[in-house]
């Protein structure tokens, strides 16, 4: 079979390309090196909807910031992903910051962005009490908003399949070869053949554009470490609040997660390794310090779990979404870093709009833009729970006591399009072992589901696919 | 010689000494609180046992292995001899608490009892 | 809607305990929910021996210990439901509840024994840096596995954390032929009960590092090794002392936080220390007909000292149920110094028995003396061979005494080497 366009990577833009790809009568593979959807960039940052000020006008991060983040509120009321417009505060400390918030109102409006203002001292603190007394002003931006990142990755990722988009996990790819008329991509023996190959390959981006002799992309690997705070410290702040941006990015802010953490950071640090997502106790202490400049009431008592994450930084500082000088039919979405996650739903639009206005494909008539709501029993009245329990029982067993996910919604989880095949996977798609005992009880459970649902035994499950097994042999 | 021992029999962990001469006889024990502590002590300067817990796999159960226990304690120098024939042992579902999985366990008189009850699948 | 006398959450030794005492004190509609699929709680995975040689005088196996009161609840026929999770208590003693069978459950009780016992600290909390890498799980996790289900967790193995449960799963891999490389404990001295330290590392070579800590871990997919080093005496480590480890397990054993969400959403106060509710001597807590006991209450180092506890509640809840109480007039419990906390944290002067005060001490101590004092002047001198931080110690204070005390004093335990 040739598709029509394969899509390396599951990342946010990968998924996105694929369900904006999924509305026209053309076949579509979506090629991830991992065990699941969301694994890269996507899996770990501020999940943060930007209004759109930060870009420096005329950019395609302005453009397709502003567009995707006018987008969201639909995008996920049609995937059935919680989305929080609470908007977003970004704090000034001294004079010289509130020029910064002056230039970036100025910028914000140029970029398209509506409702911003500057909110005195006064405002602020009755807005946000908890935040530092010596911040003086702040740019307040009522079109911000947090998302889950996997989720709306997962989500998406599940709504192209549904609508026919192939996914293929575990595809590594290792090269790429074209005949002039169809791509060979391949993944050791594997391989896949398509029309279109659309580069959206995160900090490997890259590498999978030397492949077809491209080395015009040169990724600059940043990573972000985080720390998540229990949810009792979730009410600390009402909104997102940043500090002022420094030319290593938008420096450390504090927010509600969609989830109702607390989430803190990012640092930014650039390295060497595409996979080094180490996390570094000096680092973690100085999110910690430089958050408390924001929230002084911070500490570390709360703090139930830390990550990091790569971004995919560029020289030049933007987007870049274009044909391949290289090939034509190669079409390389390269370093999205933040906004890329507001931008998300914009990137879809516009590299299928690429590839759909030159193949002429039409668009079907069964397209069903919405992803069915994953069971939420933690979200449930009594009585929705009551109904739900009687109908299937499997929603009857709570299997996460932290987070209260029942065996049904994990079930589900393994059984979805595109379907958990891990314990990270169920995890990011139910919140199961998400809590504050970070699956000290349910880990096992988890492990004994995933195998009788994928008929394997439990020492075959992995904690996230290749050789991260849980367990090893029976002891006797 | 004096041996010191922290005897295990209680939560106490009292700190006792034991003077041996160079035959290896008992000249004095002290630092007990206890009988049960002097018993100890020299027990473990003569020939020290343990108590062995683990598990023994079991068959058409509803879970793979059964919790199991020495009768008494083993000599201590057996322990990984014990553990060999009980790992390599199956019994039938059902279990009961108390059934003698495994009688004379690697020659020492010591039985191999379930601790825990385990019912057919 | 059920009704019942007494809902007791949670089917663990403080549970049965609680429940079988209120059954002898002559209350019938008892139901116990418990969130596993049997009875017995965290005993069931503890197939170890050491546990009832307070209480039953012998050294029985964790689930040994549990059957002698599964066999008790059945015999009093006291009603229970296991694979159901209690998902709400409210202020006024409605249950709400959900299994596979019964689906949703909304039971009102009179009286609620909260015995929901403790979990343990995650790595995150520890902020350890390092991969995600899989292989590290905190050591109960892993005796589920090796015990319950018959499986390895890992062959090369690293344990931080002295407390007795990874003291315990030290010998228990060790047994099963994994090669631990080693404990490491952040303080100056193990949290676990001496004996375990014996038999446990002493027996088979394990060396037991004192203040020292995992500082990294490493492997992408699965854990290839850790780097650990020393501490200074604030618990930072110490440059150059770093040293790497080659292991493909870190098994974690850092501390128990008692459970306490439900406890919470129901408004009960809860001590800043213990991390349980605040109580009193009949482990009531500041909502009347609302009980706690076990390791929710505060973490215990014996189950037979759960068990004593327990049945103090189920009595409480037994008396409050048959309206057998009288205005309390409350005295309040302190601990002083070294005496980090004490349960109960207030007693009723008009309680008609002697009442056990049961606290931790925050360092070691040999040849100490305990001394208790009520507004200050002193009522009891008790000398102790050694105190730790790993065992729960007590003192009792004689009815005759709580007579001549009024409402509003204070009882201060302190600790003088």
């Amino acid at each position: 079979m040739i598709y029509d366009a394969a899509i390396i990577g599951a990342g946010v833009s990968g998924a996105f390309i694929a369900r904006e790809l999924s509305r026209y009568d053309i076949k579509i593979a979506l090629l991830e090196k991992c065990n699941d959807p969301a694994t890269g960039t996507s899996k770990a940052n501020s999940g943060i909807v930007h209004s759109g000020f930060d870009a420096v006008p005329g950019t395609l991060k302005a453009k397709l910031n502003v567009k995707g983040t006018a987008l969201m509120p639909k995008v996920c009321k049609e995937l059935n992903v919680p989305f929080k417009q609470l908007g977003s505060l970004l704090a000034a400390f001294s004079d010289e910051e509130i020029k910064t918030l002056e230039m970036l109102k100025e910028r914000g409006e140029k970029n398209g962005v509506e409702g911003l203002e500057i909110y005195d001292s006064k405002k602020l603190h009755e807005l946000e009490p908890m935040v530092n007394e010596s911040a003086v002003a702040a740019l307040w931006a009522p079109s911000a908003g947090i998302v889950c990142p996997y989720e709306l990755t997962i989500a998406a990722t599940e709504n192209a399949v549904e609508n026919g988009a192939e996914f293929i996990r575990n595809f590594k790819v290792t090269s790429i070869e074209h005949d002039g008329s169809v791509f060979t991509v391949s993944s050791g023996e594997n391989s896949v053949k398509a029309k279109y190959v659309i580069n959206a390959a995160g900090v490997y981006c890259d590498e999978i554009a030397a492949m077809i002799g491209d080395n015009s992309i040169h990724t600059i690997v940043r990573k972000g470490e985080y720390m998540l705070c229990d949810k009792s410290a979730g009410k600390t702040v009402g909104r997102t609040i940043f500090q002022c941006p420094t030319k290593m990015g938008k420096g450390v802010l504090v927010t509600q997660t969609v989830d109702g953490n607390l989430l803190i950071g990012p640092s930014a640090t650039d390295i060497d390794e595409k996979d080094n997502t180490d996390t570094t106790s000096d680092t973690l202490s100085a999110i910690l310090e430089k958050a408390k400049k924001t929230v002084p009431t911070l500490t570390t008592r709360d703090v139930i779990t830390s990550f990091a994450g790569l971004r995919a930084h560029l020289e030049c500082d933007d987007f870049i979404i274009e044909k391949s000088s290289a090939n034509d039919k190669f079409i390389n979405v390269a370093g999205i870093e933040s906004p890329g996650l507001s931008s998300a739903p914009a990137i879809g639009l516009y590299v299928a709009d690429m590839i759909v206005s030159e193949c002429g494909a039409k668009e079907k008539e069964n397209f069903n833009p919405e992803r069915k709501a994953p069971v939420r029993f933690r979200n449930m009245t009594n009585e929705e729970r009551k109904a739900l329990v009687e109908k299937n029982p499997a929603y009857g067993r709570i299997i996460c006591r932290c987070e209260t996910v029942t065996e049904g919604e994990i079930i589900d989880a393994i059984r979805a399009p595109a379907g958990a095949r891990d314990v990270d996977g169920v995890k990011r798609r139910t919140r199961a072992g998400m809590g504050r005992c970070q699956g000290g009880f349910c880990g096992s459970k988890v492990v004994e589901l995933l195998a009788k649902e994928l008929g394997t035994e439990i020492n075959e499950i992995t904690k996230f696919g290749g050789d991260s097994k849980i367990i090893y042999e029976r002891t006797k | 010689m004096i041996r010191n021992i922290t005897c295990v029999t209680c939560p106490m962990g009292c700190s006792i000494a034991v003077e041996i001469n160079e035959a290896g006889e008992i000249i004095s024990i002290t630092g007990n609180t206890c009988k049960r502590g002097e018993t100890y002590a020299a027990n473990e300067v003569t020939h020290p046992a343990r108590s062995l817990a683990t598990t023994v796999r079991v068959n058409g159960g509803v879970y793979n292995v059964v919790p199991c226990k020495s009768s008494d304690d083993l000599p201590k120098e057996k322990i990984f001899d014990c553990m060999k024939e009980i790992n390599s042992a199956r019994v039938d579902a059902p279990v009961k608490l108390g059934d003698i999985l495994i009688e004379n366990v690697c020659g020492t008189g010591i039985n191999i009892i379930a601790t825990n009850h385990c019912p057919a699948k | 809607m059920l009704n019942y006398d007494i809902v007791v959450v949670g089917g663990g030794p403080a549970g049965m305990a609680a429940a079988i005492k209120a059954k002898e004190c002559g209350v019938d509609s008892i139901l116990i929910l418990e969130r596993a699929e049997t009875l017995g709680g965290i005993l069931e995975q503890c197939i170890h021996t050491g546990f009832g040689l307070q209480y039953f005088g012998e050294q029985l196996s964790g689930p040994e210990y549990a059957d002698r009161f599964i066999e008790q609840v059945n015999a009093l026929e006291i009603e229970y439901k296991t694979d159901t999770m209690v998902l709400d208590i409210t202020e006024d003693k409605t249950v709400y509840a959900v299994n596979k069978k019964d689906g949703m459950l909304e039971i009102k009780a009179k009286s609620v024994i909260l015995a929901m016992g403790c979990r343990e600290r995650p790595r995150g909390a520890l902020n350890i840096a390092g991969t995600r890498a899989s292989g590290i799980m905190t050591a109960g996790t892993a005796q589920k596995y090796v015990n319950i289900d018959g499986y390895m967790p890992g062959k090369k193995v690293v344990i931080l954390g002295s407390g007795d449960i990874g003291l315990i799963m030290a010998r228990r891999m060790t047994l099963e032929g994994a090669k631990v490389e080693c404990v490491c404990e952040l303080m100056p001295y193990s949290s676990g009960l001496t004996r375990n330290i014996v038999q446990c590392l002493e027996d088979f070579d394990i060396p037991l590092y004192l203040s020292t800590t995992v500082i990294d871990i490493h492997g992408k997919d699965r854990v290839t090794g850790v780097t650990i080093a020393s501490v200074d005496e604030n618990r930072k480590p110490i440059p150059g002392s770093e040293r790497y480890i080659e292991c493909d397990t870190l098994l974690l054993s850092v501390g128990l936080i008692p459970e306490n969400e439900l406890t919470k959403n129901i408004g009960i106060g809860l001590d800043r220390v213990t991390n349980g509710a605040v109580v009193d001597e009949y482990r009531q807590t500041d909502h009347e007909g609302i009980f706690a006991c076990g390791n929710v209450l505060h973490v215990h180092d014996l189950v037979d000292f759960v068990t004593q506890e327990s049945q103090i509640a189920g009595e409480g809840a037994a008396k409050y149920v048959k309206g057998e109480k009288s205005e309390p007039e409350y005295i309040f419990a302190k601990g002083i110094g070294a005496v980090r906390y004490i349960v109960p944290q207030k007693i009723n002067i008009k309680n008609d028995g002697d009442v056990k005060l049961f606290f931790r001490v925050g360092s070691t101590f040999k040849n100490a003396t305990v001394k208790v004092s009520y507004n200050g002047g002193e009522i009891i001198s008790r000398k102790r061979p050694r105190l730790a931080p790993g065992e729960m110690e007590n003192v009792t204070i004689k009815n005759s005494m709580l007579r001549e005390f009024s409402e509003g004093g204070t009882i201060e335990i302190t600790v003088e080497a």
